[in-house]
């Protein structure tokens, strides 16, 4: 029999132990799953680290994998730090892919360097727009956050594809004739393309840096501000919140906004720094959005965190669309994904809890 | 547009539709009654997702190897259960936080993760299905006006699915069973004083629970569209999750509910093969159910508070004996 009692306090060496045996335990099950599906564990686990990590080309591979990641991993970590469980940054980040793109076409090579911050903005404001949605929603009829998100995403996915292949928006070509029968979108302009950071042979995207900055602004704004503080709040305790006069519905419209927002330009750097078209196909089939759910929950919200974790997770997808084939079926990274998050979640158990074994239990009940 | 077409009142646009709501809202149906039991439990299960596409993959590979179509649905059942068992560990007995949790069935086993990867490693994408269930009673039957197509011109899963909805209900109100069930999912607390196992009890229902969305999955591979696609159920778990809560947790309102968006979701269909509407985009029916759902969300939902409607008490919630 095995019982689980509350730690009284929590061991400092236990917060790094933890995650590290959790990882440690999610390769163990990884490599159970890799022998029960016929596949050779070692040679798998090298050819991922050498395709995500192993040279300079690999590394700027990741880099620009990790982009998007560490923007929907913000944007989770920052609505999840005060139990506001957005999982709309998948459609989020279309919303502002569609309209950071279209601030880039619209601006043309007029405004120069203008177009960059333009973009910007007009990404945030599609996230946050769409974000609002199901932050009115929960703010003012309670309604549950998870659902309706989800269900945006969904919506996002279709508008974006009807933006290219269902009608003649200002998004799609439609300059040349074979354009007219293999929708696409229209090239953004050269003032729309986001500059590139090289040093050393590796590439840094803007919108990476982008990242970073935001990353250390939400952790200014979480753990400095009063804003933050009360966001912590609402979040641990909304009934003291409630009690000590916090306004609990103007926090949800900011977290949702804020949340959005992060997304938005991570669907407006893919225009700007990757794809510099609209890309409706590119967009939906890649997954940032759920992957960076998985990036939040392992940061357990701490940007920092989810700046270092987009990385690993970055190069873990780069080397799987690398490697994709009959040896290597997608879907392994996904697999893997979970089976670390997993062993994160339960491992956490250990922080908080000790099991103990049955005989010795019985002892501690005893002297308690 | 009229209402009553030319070819009699079965091929009228309306019992077209009514039919479509009852094909495509079973596997609605399923998931949702899952996930039900789970609820009922106070275990939230947000992988349904991911658990009918796991159900889904490995009710067609059974059937593609062992051409027996009740075989598969065995298997569809026990890859539910399983993912449910992953989920059922994490959140009873590590008592993790059951949404984060949830989420991380979804991904684990979701579009881009283990059913994908099973569908590549089994290789079962891009064939049809040896055998798939469809209609089987008798033509006179299934032409029979109005009734024929909208209520009997179905598959076996159809009609089990009543059936279960039976069970679920009769399980819930009128057994010993069922009442322990109800009181875990209210007072985990005073149902542990009665002596009832709780532990077992969230163990068992949130297995069971994921058996089904595994046979909601499958219902898609096996007789909706009999092949297998990589996130082949389209957001289904999700609106099946959605579903418990419009239904009020009642498993009668749930067959409700699950035609009312089987409807929206076979819609987009019906309309296309008619031609009906055809200058409208495509993409605006295809939203319907997901709009629909955020819809009558927001009505239930701003309708009162959850607990009025019948949201189990401990739901949500670990249950630890010695911090009650």
């Amino acid at each position: 029999m095995i019982r689980i009692e509350r730690r009284l306090a929590q061991p400092r060496w236990l917060t790094v132990a933890v995650p590290l045996g959790s990882l440690v335990v999610a390769f163990g099950v990884m490599t159970l799953v890799l022998l029960a599906t016929g596949h050779a564990p070692g040679h798998t686990f090298s050819r991922l680290i050498d395709t995500g990590f192993g040279s300079k080309a690999a590394l700027n591979e990741t880099l620009i994998s990790a982009t998007p990641l560490l923007f929907t991993g913000l944007c989770a970590a920052v609505a999840f730090r005060m139990q506001l469980f957005n999982i709309g940054g998948e459609g989020q980040l279309y919303a502002g892919a569609i309209l950071g793109a279209g601030a880039g076409i619209a601006l043309g090579n007029h405004t120069g360097w203008l177009s960059v911050p333009a973009m910007v903005v007009a990404g945030a404001v599609g996230g946050a727009a769409l974000a609002l949605v199901p932050g009115i929603l929960r703010a003012f009829f309670s309604t549950n956050e998870i659902i309706t998100s989800l269900m945006l995403n969904y919506v996002g996915a279709l508008v974006v594809n009807y933006l290219i292949f269902d009608s003649e928006s200002y998004w799609r070509d439609t300059s040349s004739a074979t354009a007219k029968v293999f929708p696409q979108g229209k090239n953004l302009p050269d003032a729309a393309s986001w500059p590139v950071a090289h040093s050393a042979g590796l590439y840094v995207p803007f919108g990476l840096l982008l990242g970073v900055v935001l990353a250390a602004v939400i952790w200014l704004l979480y753990t400095r501000t009063r804003f933050g503080f009360e966001v912590q709040v609402i979040g641990d305790s909304p009934r003291a919140a409630t009690y000590a006069g916090m306004r609990t519905r103007r926090k949800i419209l900011a977290v949702m906004a804020l949340s959005g927002a992060i997304a938005g330009i991570g669907g407006a750097s893919q225009d700007g720094d990757f794809r510099h078209t609209l890309d409706p196909r590119g967009l939906t089939a890649a997954g940032y959005g759920y992957a960076g759910i998985v990036i939040a929950a392992l940061a357990r919200y701490n940007p920092f965190a989810v700046c270092l974790i987009s990385f690993l997770l970055g190069g873990l997808q780069n080397a799987g669309f690398a490697l994709q084939g009959a040896d290597f079926p997608s879907g392994l990274v996904g697999v893997m994904q979970g089976v670390i998050l997993f062993c994160v979640l339960g491992g956490e158990v250990l922080t908080r809890y000790r099991v103990r074994f049955s005989r010795t239990a019985r002892r501690s009940e005893a002297t308690a | 547009m009229t209402l009553l077409a030319a070819g009699g009142i079965n091929d009228s646009i309306l019992v077209v539709v009514l039919a479509s709501a009852v094909a495509y809202g079973t596997p609605l149906l399923y998931a949702a009654l899952g996930e039900l039991l789970a609820e009922r439990s106070g275990v939230l299960n947000l992988g349904v997702e991911g658990m009918m596409l796991v159900g889904a993959v490995m009710g067609f590979w059974a059937v593609q190897r062992t051409d027996s179509l009740l075989l598969a649905i065995v298997v569809a059942a026990i890859a539910g259960g399983a993912m449910a068992l992953i989920h059922a560990f994490l959140v009873v007995t590590l008592r993790a936080n059951q949404i984060v949790s949830g989420l991380a069935l979804t991904i684990f086993a979701g579009a881009a993760g283990l059913s994908s990867y099973l569908g590549n490693d089994l290789n079962v994408a891009g064939q049809p299905a040896k055998h798939s269930f469809g209609p089987f009673l008798p033509h006179s039957w299934q032409n029979a006006k109005v009734i024929g197509p909208i209520l009997l011109a179905h598959s076996e899963l159809v009609f089990a699915s009543w059936v279960c909805v039976a069970l679920v209900a009769v399980y819930l109100g009128r057994t010993r069973l069922g009442l322990n069930l109800r009181a875990v999912g209210e007072s985990p607390a005073a149902a542990d004083a009665m002596g009832i196992n709780v532990v077992g009890y969230r163990y068992a229902h949130t297995i069971v629970g994921g058996a089904f969305a595994g046979v909601g999955g499958a219902t898609f591979t096996l007789s909706i569209t009999p092949q297998w696609v990589d996130g082949i159920t389209g957001g289904a778990g999700w609106i099946a999750i959605a579903l418990v809560i419009f239904a009020f947790w009642r498993p009668t309102l749930c067959l409700v509910g699950a035609y009312f968006f089987g409807a929206f979701s076979g819609i987009p269909f019906t309309f296309q093969a008619r031609g009906i509407l055809s200058g409208v985009p495509p993409e605006l029916f295809q939203s319907l159910p997901y709009v629909m759902t955020v819809i009558v969300l927001v009505l239930v939902s701003s309708a009162g508070a959850r607990r009025r409607l019948g949201a189990p008490a401990a739901l949500g919630t670990p249950y630890v004996r010695e911090e009650r």
